[in-house]
């Protein structure tokens, strides 16, 4: 880490203390652990340009891997959680095109990790629901033999079986089941209805019958969504894009609404990372003069079933989650 | 013979009910200028559109919003302005002005909006602008800032609501 003089302070339950305080391992996290989410930022990641300093945004991804898994090298991340010979793909939110959506340069430096953690190309997937998203956010499709693919479950396909859990009937994305591992890739962005997107709701971007899950807040249907066993057992690992986020007006991206968080969040537990997310925006919002998502009508109730005793995807309480906050200067 | 004549009756009062019906039916426009009628812009290829059924395609649970307030459809196509700006306007077809007026009404203005002179109202902010004109809603949404960007999608605003 030469030439970055960083601090670091981790956020437990509002409260700023020193120290990193839990240190789970990949998968092993136990029901009395705190959640860790580790947000990293960086002032200094945009160019004059659209897009980002790719140097910097890999430097970013590495520092945010490293201080989540307590690593001193930046693939010892990586190698726990691939294994060579696995099909790893990586789910993007691009629906809001470019503006909102990972950026080429953090899904480029994450390929090549996976590379060098001995992912062959050709066993690497990139995808939205819709190619034509991933295409709108700046990415080239691709099928090539050996390289890495660049897709839409437009054209994969779904399966023919249907699943259900709960609320929840659908059929699932060729390219989930082919998976071996999903590396979630969403964006902050407010949501008219469910108050805020993020890791859980970007999984109904796998799935063939998303409009039918919009009644209610989404609730339960968010929740039961990523109980499918083929969702909450390979969808493990969130790489989010906090670039750019939306605190109003979403999730269609709103450059009067958007604002520039230059930032990275990794983790594992989903209704935590969405939790901290929904903090985020909050704050963003209140320090806009805008109401609460609450008094918005759109309170993000489907954390509160996540972490029920039913559904037990993760924890939504803040005294339970230790948010780890670094900034690169 | 009544009863045929009643039939008969009846067949074409529905024939005019259907075909009043399609006649009333709101189109999706296509409103777009072509490139280079407004000065220093460039329209893209395609011209996609949506309809209330599948608009969830495009803008996700954005169009619950939208469906609510009666929407038609919306299209949608991209410029560039002097071959690098770009911008993604989409001009959504409302059954009615009120619908229109529900929508532009549900944003929030925020510091650096101002009111301007477009259609039945409309608001401009630094990369965006959002007008609305009878039963339509068009939204210019730019995805950089940059210097004359403002003045640039005014100018664009304009030409479509000449349009519409």
């Amino acid at each position: 880490m030469q030439n970055r003089r960083e601090f670091v302070k981790e956020m437990v339950a509002g409260a700023a203390v020193l120290g990193t305080g839990t240190k789970l391992a990949w998968g092993q996290a136990k029901a009395t652990e705190k959640s860790k989410v580790v947000i990293v930022r960086d002032a200094k990641l945009r160019t004059p340009g659209p897009a980002p300093d790719e140097t910097r945004v890999a430097a970013l991804l590495d520092h945010a891997m490293q201080a989540y898994f307590g690593a001193q090298n930046p693939l010892d991340p990586w190698k726990k959680i691939v294994r060579p010979g696995q099909v790893v793909s990586l789910k993007l939110n691009a629906m809001g095109g470019r503006a909102i959506a990972p950026s080429v340069a953090l899904v480029t430096a994450i390929c090549e990790r996976l590379q060098q953690a001995g992912i062959k190309p050709g066993d690497i997937i990139v995808w939205e629901r819709n190619s034509r998203d991933l295409e709108s956010a700046g990415f080239k499709l691709s099928d090539a033999p050996g390289a890495v693919r660049f897709t839409g479950s437009d054209k994969a396909g779904y399966e023919d079986a249907a699943v259900t859990y709960g609320s929840v009937t659908t059929k699932l994305s060729k390219i989930l089941t082919q998976s071996d591992l999903v590396i979630n890739m969403p964006v902050v962005k407010n949501h008219n209805i469910v108050g805020v997107t993020m890791a859980m709701k970007n999984m109904y971007g796998v799935i063939n019958n998303p409009s039918t899950m919009h009644g209610t807040a989404c609730d339960p249907y968010i929740a039961d969504l990523n109980m499918i066993p083929q969702i909450r057992q390979k969808v493990r690992f969130v790489v989010a894009d906090l670039k750019t986020a939306v605190f109003e007006g979403g999730p269609s991206y709103r450059p009067e609404y958007s604002w520039n968080e230059d930032g990275l969040l990794v983790g594992e537990d989903r209704v935590a990372i969405d939790t901290i997310s929904a903090q985020i925006v909050q704050r963003k919002r209140a320090e806009k003069g805008l109401n609460t998502l609450e008094q918005k009508g759109t309170p993000n109730t489907y954390l509160v079933t996540a972490a029920d005793a039913q559904h037990k995807l993760g924890t939504n309480d803040l005294a339970r989650i230790a948010l780890i906050e670094q900034h690169i200067a | 013979m009544k009863m045929r004549f009643n039939t008969a009756v009846i067949a074409v009062s529905l024939a005019v009910l259907v075909l009043a019906g399609v006649g009333c039916k709101k189109k999706i426009v296509d409103p777009f200028p072509a490139s280079g009628a407004v000065a220093g812009w460039d329209k893209g290829d395609k011209t996609q559109t949506y309809d209330a059924a599948n608009l969830y395609e495009y803008i996700d649970g954005g169009a619950e919003q939208y469906i609510s307030a009666g929407v038609v459809g919306v299209s949608t196509s991209d410029y560039k302005f002097q071959g690098k700006l770009e911008v993604t306007v989409d001009v959504y077809t409302m059954k009615t002005a009120d619908g229109a007026k529900t929508i532009f009404d549900a944003d929030p203005p925020t510091a650096d909006s101002k009111s301007v002179q477009l259609g039945d109202a409309g608001r401009a902010y630094g990369q965006s602008v959002v007008f609305r004109k009878g039963p339509y809603l068009v939204r210019l949404t730019g995805f950089e800032a940059a210097p004359g960007e403002a003045d640039a999608l005014l100018a664009l605003a304009h030409g479509i609501e000449g349009k519409l």
